[in-house]
Protein backbone atom coordinates (compact mmCIF):
# COMPACT_ATOMS: atom_id res chain seq x y z
CA UNK A 1 0.00 0.00 0.00
CA UNK A 2 2.95 2.43 1.06
CA UNK A 3 4.33 1.82 -2.43
CA UNK A 4 1.32 2.55 -4.49
CA UNK A 5 0.38 5.31 -2.45
CA UNK A 6 4.50 7.00 -3.17
CA UNK A 7 4.15 6.29 -6.56
CA UNK A 8 1.00 7.82 -6.82
CA UNK A 9 1.85 10.83 -5.17
CA UNK A 10 4.71 10.81 -7.39
CA UNK A 11 3.86 9.85 -11.06
CA UNK A 12 0.09 9.74 -10.82
CA UNK A 13 -1.70 13.08 -12.73
CA UNK A 14 -3.20 15.64 -10.96
CA UNK A 15 -6.68 13.99 -9.49
CA UNK A 16 -4.59 10.36 -8.37
CA UNK A 17 -1.84 12.22 -6.81
CA UNK A 18 -4.31 14.51 -5.31
CA UNK A 19 -7.02 11.63 -4.23
CA UNK A 20 -3.37 10.04 -2.67
CA UNK A 21 -2.16 12.92 -0.82
CA UNK A 22 -5.73 13.24 0.92
CA UNK A 23 -5.55 9.89 1.99
CA UNK A 24 -2.40 9.91 3.54
CA UNK A 25 -2.96 13.04 5.28
CA UNK A 26 -5.83 11.40 7.14
CA UNK A 27 -4.00 8.39 7.92
CA UNK A 28 -1.29 10.61 9.25
CA UNK A 29 -3.30 13.13 10.94
CA UNK A 30 -5.37 10.58 12.78
CA UNK A 31 -4.31 9.06 16.31
CA UNK A 32 -3.73 5.61 15.42
CA UNK A 33 -6.31 4.77 18.50
CA UNK A 34 -9.06 7.13 16.85
CA UNK A 35 -8.61 5.41 13.30
CA UNK A 36 -9.32 1.74 15.18
CA UNK A 37 -12.02 3.23 16.70
CA UNK A 38 -13.73 4.65 13.67
CA UNK A 39 -13.12 1.31 11.78
CA UNK A 40 -14.32 -0.85 14.84
CA UNK A 41 -17.14 1.17 16.60
CA UNK A 42 -18.54 3.48 13.80
CA UNK A 43 -18.34 1.61 10.51
CA UNK A 44 -20.91 -0.80 11.48
CA UNK A 45 -22.95 1.83 11.81
CA UNK A 46 -22.82 2.02 8.14
CA UNK A 47 -23.06 -1.61 8.17
CA UNK A 48 -19.73 -2.80 7.80
CA UNK A 49 -18.31 -4.84 10.07
CA UNK A 50 -15.03 -6.69 11.12
CA UNK A 51 -13.86 -8.88 13.83
CA UNK A 52 -11.65 -6.89 16.47
CA UNK A 53 -8.70 -8.73 14.61
CA UNK A 54 -9.45 -7.39 11.18
CA UNK A 55 -9.89 -3.97 12.56
CA UNK A 56 -6.92 -3.96 13.96
CA UNK A 57 -5.16 -5.20 10.99
CA UNK A 58 -7.35 -3.00 8.68
CA UNK A 59 -6.59 -0.11 11.20
CA UNK A 60 -2.88 -0.69 11.03
CA UNK A 61 -2.33 -1.45 7.87
CA UNK A 62 -3.66 2.53 6.96
CA UNK A 63 -1.82 4.16 9.51
CA UNK A 64 1.86 2.37 9.05
CA UNK A 65 0.92 2.42 4.94
CA UNK A 66 0.20 6.19 5.26
CA UNK A 67 3.70 6.65 7.36
CA UNK A 68 5.30 4.32 4.68
CA UNK A 69 4.31 6.19 1.84
CA UNK A 70 6.14 9.33 3.10
CA UNK A 71 9.37 7.72 3.66
CA UNK A 72 9.68 5.74 -0.34
CA UNK A 73 8.47 9.05 -1.46
CA UNK A 74 11.06 11.07 0.04
CA UNK A 75 13.46 8.68 -1.31
CA UNK A 76 12.12 8.67 -4.80
CA UNK A 77 12.57 12.39 -4.92
CA UNK A 78 16.48 11.99 -4.13
CA UNK A 79 17.07 9.82 -7.09
CA UNK A 80 18.77 12.29 -9.59
CA UNK A 81 16.62 12.81 -12.43
CA UNK A 82 19.14 11.69 -14.84
CA UNK A 83 18.52 7.90 -14.47
CA UNK A 84 14.91 8.54 -15.43
CA UNK A 85 16.05 10.59 -18.75
CA UNK A 86 18.46 7.53 -19.08
CA UNK A 87 15.83 5.21 -18.54
CA UNK A 88 13.30 6.79 -21.26
CA UNK A 89 16.09 7.73 -23.50
CA UNK A 90 16.78 3.82 -23.61
CA UNK A 91 12.84 3.51 -24.63
CA UNK A 92 11.54 2.17 -21.38
CA UNK A 93 7.89 2.83 -20.63
CA UNK A 94 6.78 4.79 -17.39
CA UNK A 95 6.01 1.59 -15.98
CA UNK A 96 8.92 -0.30 -16.98
CA UNK A 97 10.96 2.68 -15.82
CA UNK A 98 9.39 2.51 -12.33
CA UNK A 99 9.51 -0.80 -11.46
CA UNK A 100 13.40 -1.50 -12.60
CA UNK A 101 15.48 1.85 -12.06
CA UNK A 102 13.11 3.92 -9.75
CA UNK A 103 11.83 1.83 -6.84
CA UNK A 104 14.58 -0.59 -6.14
CA UNK A 105 16.84 2.36 -5.08
CA UNK A 106 13.73 4.13 -4.05
CA UNK A 107 12.95 0.79 -1.27
CA UNK A 108 16.80 0.23 -0.54
CA UNK A 109 16.91 3.99 0.57
CA UNK A 110 13.77 4.25 2.68
CA UNK A 111 14.90 0.98 4.52
CA UNK A 112 15.73 2.95 7.61
CA UNK A 113 12.81 4.97 8.06
CA UNK A 114 10.73 1.94 6.86
CA UNK A 115 12.30 -0.36 10.13
CA UNK A 116 11.43 2.64 12.05
CA UNK A 117 8.03 2.49 11.41
CA UNK A 118 7.97 -1.43 11.66
CA UNK A 119 8.77 -1.25 14.94
CA UNK A 120 6.40 1.75 15.78
CA UNK A 121 3.55 -0.89 14.81
CA UNK A 122 5.05 -3.35 16.99
CA UNK A 123 4.47 -1.12 19.63
CA UNK A 124 1.04 -0.04 18.59
CA UNK A 125 -0.18 -3.00 18.72
CA UNK A 126 -0.89 -2.93 22.19
CA UNK A 127 -3.22 -0.09 20.81
CA UNK A 128 -5.82 -3.27 19.63
CA UNK A 129 -6.39 -4.12 22.96
CA UNK A 130 -8.79 -1.34 23.63
CA UNK A 131 -11.01 -2.85 20.63
CA UNK A 132 -11.10 -6.49 22.19
CA UNK A 133 -7.89 -7.90 20.52
CA UNK A 134 -6.40 -10.42 23.00
CA UNK A 135 -3.02 -9.32 22.30
CA UNK A 136 0.18 -9.13 24.71
CA UNK A 137 -0.95 -5.76 26.45
CA UNK A 138 -4.75 -6.78 26.82
CA UNK A 139 -3.19 -10.31 28.26
CA UNK A 140 -1.04 -8.13 30.67
CA UNK A 141 -3.85 -6.00 32.36
CA UNK A 142 -6.34 -8.76 32.92
CA UNK A 143 -2.93 -10.95 34.79
CA UNK A 144 -3.13 -7.55 36.76
CA UNK A 145 -6.46 -6.86 37.57
CA UNK A 146 -6.47 -10.62 38.79
CA UNK A 147 -2.93 -10.64 40.76
CA UNK A 148 -2.62 -6.73 41.21
CA UNK A 149 1.32 -6.95 40.73
CA UNK A 150 1.88 -3.92 38.12
CA UNK A 151 5.48 -3.72 38.34
CA UNK A 152 6.49 -7.18 37.21
CA UNK A 153 3.69 -7.82 34.92
CA UNK A 154 3.88 -4.27 33.14
CA UNK A 155 7.24 -4.49 33.19
CA UNK A 156 7.69 -7.48 31.58
CA UNK A 157 5.13 -6.94 28.54
CA UNK A 158 7.71 -3.93 28.01
CA UNK A 159 10.69 -5.87 27.79
CA UNK A 160 8.44 -8.56 25.82
CA UNK A 161 7.81 -5.48 23.45
CA UNK A 162 11.18 -4.68 23.63
CA UNK A 163 12.97 -7.61 22.79
CA UNK A 164 10.22 -7.97 19.28
CA UNK A 165 11.36 -4.63 18.81
CA UNK A 166 15.52 -5.71 18.66
CA UNK A 167 14.51 -8.76 16.48
CA UNK A 168 13.18 -6.24 13.81
CA UNK A 169 15.93 -3.70 14.09
CA UNK A 170 18.50 -6.69 13.95
CA UNK A 171 16.08 -8.38 10.60
CA UNK A 172 16.65 -4.76 8.83
CA UNK A 173 20.02 -4.13 9.84
CA UNK A 174 20.72 -7.47 7.78
CA UNK A 175 18.39 -6.07 5.04
CA UNK A 176 20.23 -2.71 4.71
CA UNK A 177 23.93 -4.73 4.46
CA UNK A 178 22.34 -7.44 1.89
CA UNK A 179 21.13 -4.72 -0.36
CA UNK A 180 23.57 -1.92 0.39
CA UNK A 181 24.86 -0.46 -3.35
CA UNK A 182 28.74 -1.16 -3.75
CA UNK A 183 30.58 1.76 -3.70
CA UNK A 184 27.82 3.66 -2.99
CA UNK A 185 27.82 3.81 1.25
CA UNK A 186 30.23 2.58 2.78
CA UNK A 187 29.43 -0.92 4.77
CA UNK A 188 29.46 -1.00 8.40
CA UNK B 1 22.49 1.16 -46.35
CA UNK B 2 23.95 3.14 -49.05
CA UNK B 3 26.33 6.06 -48.52
CA UNK B 4 24.57 9.40 -48.36
CA UNK B 5 21.30 8.24 -46.98
CA UNK B 6 19.74 10.51 -44.91
CA UNK B 7 19.34 9.47 -41.58
CA UNK B 8 18.17 12.59 -39.70
CA UNK B 9 16.77 15.87 -41.36
CA UNK B 10 15.37 18.70 -39.22
CA UNK B 11 13.21 21.13 -40.31
CA UNK B 12 12.85 24.73 -38.62
CA UNK B 13 13.31 23.59 -34.92
CA UNK B 14 11.44 25.59 -32.20
CA UNK B 15 11.09 25.52 -28.36
CA UNK B 16 10.56 28.26 -26.20
CA UNK B 17 10.98 27.83 -21.90
CA UNK B 18 8.71 29.90 -20.17
CA UNK B 19 8.61 32.63 -23.34
CA UNK B 20 12.42 32.79 -24.18
CA UNK B 21 12.82 31.02 -27.34
CA UNK B 22 15.62 28.42 -27.15
CA UNK B 23 15.24 27.12 -30.78
CA UNK B 24 14.73 29.27 -33.28
CA UNK B 25 14.56 27.49 -36.86
CA UNK B 26 17.10 24.69 -36.69
CA UNK B 27 17.66 23.10 -40.08
CA UNK B 28 19.93 20.53 -40.91
CA UNK B 29 20.64 17.04 -42.37
CA UNK B 30 22.94 14.06 -41.60
CA UNK B 31 24.16 11.67 -44.00
CA UNK B 32 24.84 7.46 -43.13
CA UNK B 33 27.85 7.09 -41.64
CA UNK B 34 28.52 11.33 -40.91
CA UNK B 35 29.79 12.64 -37.64
CA UNK B 36 28.72 16.58 -37.07
CA UNK B 37 29.92 18.46 -34.25
CA UNK B 38 27.60 21.22 -32.63
CA UNK B 39 29.54 23.58 -30.93
CA UNK B 40 28.82 27.14 -29.39
CA UNK B 41 28.03 29.18 -25.93
CA UNK B 42 26.78 27.40 -23.31
CA UNK B 43 22.64 28.44 -23.51
CA UNK B 44 22.56 28.39 -27.21
CA UNK B 45 19.98 25.26 -27.19
CA UNK B 46 22.53 22.63 -27.74
CA UNK B 47 21.41 20.03 -25.29
CA UNK B 48 17.88 21.58 -26.06
CA UNK B 49 18.25 20.58 -29.41
CA UNK B 50 19.53 16.86 -28.80
CA UNK B 51 16.71 16.37 -26.17
CA UNK B 52 14.27 17.56 -29.35
CA UNK B 53 15.46 15.37 -31.23
CA UNK B 54 14.45 12.15 -29.13
CA UNK B 55 11.65 13.89 -27.68
CA UNK B 56 13.02 13.92 -24.19
CA UNK B 57 11.55 17.18 -24.98
CA UNK B 58 8.34 18.51 -27.65
CA UNK B 59 9.42 21.12 -29.48
CA UNK B 60 7.04 23.71 -30.73
CA UNK B 61 7.03 23.71 -33.74
CA UNK B 62 9.09 22.12 -36.33
CA UNK B 63 9.75 18.41 -37.93
CA UNK B 64 12.41 15.81 -37.83
CA UNK B 65 12.37 12.38 -39.48
CA UNK B 66 14.51 9.33 -38.32
CA UNK B 67 15.30 7.09 -41.39
CA UNK B 68 12.58 8.99 -43.73
CA UNK B 69 9.85 8.76 -40.94
CA UNK B 70 8.45 11.64 -39.24
CA UNK B 71 8.67 11.07 -35.48
CA UNK B 72 7.38 14.78 -34.66
CA UNK B 73 4.11 13.59 -36.07
CA UNK B 74 2.39 12.76 -32.95
CA UNK B 75 1.50 8.99 -33.51
CA UNK B 76 4.73 7.52 -33.44
CA UNK B 77 5.38 5.64 -30.54
CA UNK B 78 8.00 7.50 -28.50
CA UNK B 79 9.71 4.97 -27.32
CA UNK B 80 10.11 3.21 -30.34
CA UNK B 81 11.75 6.09 -31.45
CA UNK B 82 14.07 6.66 -28.39
CA UNK B 83 15.01 2.81 -28.94
CA UNK B 84 16.89 3.55 -32.17
CA UNK B 85 19.04 6.92 -30.63
CA UNK B 86 21.69 6.12 -28.49
CA UNK B 87 21.74 8.82 -26.01
CA UNK B 88 24.83 9.92 -23.90
CA UNK B 89 24.21 12.83 -21.35
CA UNK B 90 27.06 14.82 -19.81
CA UNK B 91 26.50 13.29 -16.46
CA UNK B 92 26.57 9.58 -17.48
CA UNK B 93 23.24 9.21 -15.72
CA UNK B 94 24.30 5.22 -14.59
CA UNK B 95 21.67 3.15 -12.71
CA UNK B 96 23.32 3.32 -9.64
CA UNK B 97 21.45 -0.05 -8.17
CA UNK B 98 22.99 -2.51 -11.24
CA UNK B 99 26.40 -3.14 -12.33
CA UNK B 100 28.18 -1.95 -15.23
CA UNK B 101 27.30 -5.13 -17.16
CA UNK B 102 23.23 -5.20 -15.74
CA UNK B 103 23.46 -0.90 -16.61
CA UNK B 104 23.95 -2.32 -20.13
CA UNK B 105 21.99 -5.52 -20.57
CA UNK B 106 18.71 -4.36 -18.62
CA UNK B 107 16.97 -2.42 -21.70
CA UNK B 108 18.02 -5.06 -23.56
CA UNK B 109 15.81 -8.14 -21.48
CA UNK B 110 12.90 -5.36 -21.05
CA UNK B 111 12.52 -2.99 -23.41
CA UNK B 112 14.05 -5.51 -26.73
CA UNK B 113 12.67 -8.61 -24.65
CA UNK B 114 16.32 -10.46 -25.11
CA UNK B 115 16.95 -13.72 -23.37
CA UNK B 116 18.83 -13.20 -20.06
CA UNK B 117 21.89 -15.44 -21.91
CA UNK B 118 21.56 -13.46 -24.67
CA UNK B 119 21.11 -9.74 -23.28
CA UNK B 120 24.10 -11.03 -20.75
CA UNK B 121 26.49 -11.90 -24.07
CA UNK B 122 25.68 -8.97 -25.81
CA UNK B 123 25.95 -6.35 -22.93
CA UNK B 124 29.90 -7.87 -22.28
CA UNK B 125 30.35 -7.43 -26.13
CA UNK B 126 29.47 -3.97 -25.94
CA UNK B 127 31.57 -3.39 -22.57
CA UNK B 128 34.55 -4.56 -24.38
CA UNK B 129 34.25 -2.34 -27.36
CA UNK B 130 34.73 0.25 -24.77
CA UNK B 131 37.58 -1.70 -23.16
CA UNK B 132 35.44 -2.47 -19.49
CA UNK B 133 35.32 -6.39 -20.10
CA UNK B 134 37.07 -6.51 -17.10
CA UNK B 135 35.10 -4.40 -14.80
CA UNK B 136 31.63 -5.43 -15.68
CA UNK B 137 30.69 -6.86 -12.11
CA UNK B 138 31.66 -3.40 -10.81
CA UNK B 139 28.78 -0.71 -9.44
CA UNK B 140 28.71 2.59 -10.96
CA UNK B 141 30.14 4.03 -7.63
CA UNK B 142 33.34 1.82 -8.12
CA UNK B 143 33.94 3.39 -11.33
CA UNK B 144 35.91 6.51 -12.45
CA UNK B 145 33.87 8.98 -14.37
CA UNK B 146 36.05 7.73 -17.77
CA UNK B 147 34.70 4.40 -16.91
CA UNK B 148 31.26 5.63 -16.07
CA UNK B 149 30.96 7.45 -19.26
CA UNK B 150 32.59 4.02 -21.26
CA UNK B 151 29.96 2.11 -19.69
CA UNK B 152 26.98 4.83 -20.59
CA UNK B 153 28.46 4.66 -24.27
CA UNK B 154 28.01 0.92 -23.95
CA UNK B 155 24.24 1.06 -22.89
CA UNK B 156 23.47 3.01 -25.99
CA UNK B 157 25.40 0.77 -28.57
CA UNK B 158 23.83 -2.58 -27.59
CA UNK B 159 20.57 -1.23 -28.58
CA UNK B 160 21.76 -1.10 -31.63
CA UNK B 161 20.97 2.76 -32.45
CA UNK B 162 20.70 4.14 -35.96
CA UNK B 163 22.74 7.25 -34.36
CA UNK B 164 24.84 7.99 -31.54
CA UNK B 165 23.81 11.54 -29.44
CA UNK B 166 26.58 12.70 -27.43
CA UNK B 167 25.60 15.47 -25.01
CA UNK B 168 28.81 17.23 -24.03
CA UNK B 169 30.29 13.65 -23.00
CA UNK B 170 33.42 15.21 -21.15
CA UNK B 171 32.17 18.10 -19.78
CA UNK B 172 31.76 16.52 -16.37
CA UNK B 173 35.41 14.73 -16.40
CA UNK B 174 38.49 15.33 -15.03
CA UNK B 175 41.15 15.99 -17.89
CA UNK B 176 43.37 13.07 -17.18
CA UNK B 177 40.04 10.91 -17.87
CA UNK B 178 38.99 12.61 -21.11
CA UNK B 179 40.89 11.26 -23.81
CA UNK B 180 39.85 7.87 -22.90
CA UNK B 181 36.42 8.63 -23.75
CA UNK B 182 37.36 10.85 -26.75
CA UNK B 183 39.55 7.23 -27.51
CA UNK B 184 36.44 5.13 -28.00
CA UNK B 185 34.20 7.67 -29.29
CA UNK B 186 36.98 8.21 -31.94
CA UNK B 187 36.97 4.15 -32.36
CA UNK B 188 33.23 4.58 -33.14
CA UNK B 189 33.59 7.36 -35.61
CA UNK B 190 36.13 5.34 -37.74
CA UNK B 191 33.36 2.40 -37.57
CA UNK B 192 31.21 5.38 -39.44
CA UNK B 193 28.66 5.10 -36.77
CA UNK B 194 26.52 8.16 -37.53
CA UNK B 195 26.49 10.50 -34.61
CA UNK B 196 25.33 14.07 -33.34
CA UNK B 197 28.28 14.91 -31.01
CA UNK B 198 27.87 18.38 -28.78
CA UNK B 199 31.23 19.23 -27.44
CA UNK B 200 33.78 21.85 -26.84
CA UNK B 201 36.85 19.18 -27.72
CA UNK B 202 38.09 21.44 -30.94
CA UNK B 203 40.54 18.41 -31.44
CA UNK B 204 38.40 15.71 -31.54
CA UNK B 205 36.34 18.01 -33.56
CA UNK B 206 39.18 18.38 -36.03
CA UNK B 207 40.35 15.15 -36.02
CA UNK B 208 36.94 13.34 -36.39
CA UNK B 209 33.83 15.51 -37.49
CA UNK B 210 33.01 15.90 -40.98
CA UNK B 211 31.34 18.65 -40.54
CA UNK B 212 31.12 21.88 -37.28
CA UNK B 213 27.77 23.00 -36.73
CA UNK B 214 27.88 26.41 -34.54
CA UNK B 215 24.99 27.52 -32.46
CA UNK B 216 23.74 31.05 -31.19
CA UNK B 217 20.76 32.38 -29.99
CA UNK B 218 19.20 29.33 -30.94
CA UNK B 219 20.03 29.00 -34.82
CA UNK B 220 23.24 27.45 -36.79
CA UNK B 221 25.19 30.57 -37.39
CA UNK B 222 27.23 28.76 -39.33
CA UNK B 223 28.86 25.36 -40.77
CA UNK B 224 31.30 23.07 -42.64
CA UNK B 225 34.18 21.51 -42.72
CA UNK B 226 35.98 21.56 -39.36
CA UNK B 227 39.25 23.48 -40.66
CA UNK B 228 37.30 26.15 -42.42
CA UNK B 229 34.60 26.84 -39.19
CA UNK B 230 37.76 26.92 -37.10
CA UNK B 231 40.72 28.47 -39.27
CA UNK B 232 38.33 31.04 -41.29
CA UNK B 233 35.19 31.90 -39.49
CA UNK B 234 32.27 34.36 -40.89
CA UNK B 235 30.47 35.16 -38.35
CA UNK B 236 31.20 37.53 -35.82
CA UNK B 237 30.48 35.05 -32.77
CA UNK B 238 32.15 32.06 -34.06
CA UNK B 239 35.47 33.91 -34.78
CA UNK B 240 35.41 35.63 -31.10
CA UNK B 241 34.40 31.96 -29.59
CA UNK B 242 37.38 30.10 -31.63
CA UNK B 243 39.73 32.85 -30.68
CA UNK B 244 39.24 32.04 -27.01
CA UNK B 245 39.51 29.04 -27.19
CA UNK B 246 42.45 29.12 -29.11
CA UNK B 247 44.10 31.41 -26.81
CA UNK B 248 43.15 29.08 -23.69
CA UNK B 249 45.35 26.15 -26.14
CA UNK B 250 47.99 28.61 -25.91
CA UNK B 251 48.26 29.50 -22.62
CA UNK B 252 48.37 25.81 -21.77
CA UNK B 253 51.46 26.05 -23.45
CA UNK B 254 50.67 24.65 -27.03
Amino acid sequence: MAIIFAVARVYGNKPTSLLATTIVGIFRGFPAIVTLFIIFFALPELGIFFSPFWSAVLGFVLVTGAYQSEYIRGAIQSIHLGQSLAAEALGMSKLQEIVHIILPQGIRAALPGISNEIIYLVLYSSLASYIGVEEMFAVARSFNSLQFRPLEIFLTAGLIYAAMATVCFAGFKMLENKYRIPGLEAAR
Amino acid sequence: MADGEVVLKVEDLHKSYAGVKVLNGVSFEIDRGQIKVICGPSGSGKSTLLRCLNLLTNPDKGRVWLEGQEITDQIRDVNKVRQKIGFVFQEFNLFNHLTALRNVSIALEIVKKMKKEDARDLALKELKRVNLEEDAHKYPAELSGGQKQRVAIARALAMNPVIMFYDEPTSALDPHLIGEVLDVMKKLAQEKLTSLVVTHEIGFARSVADEIMFMGDGTILEQGPPNEIIENPKHEMVKQFFKRISELYRRDGQ
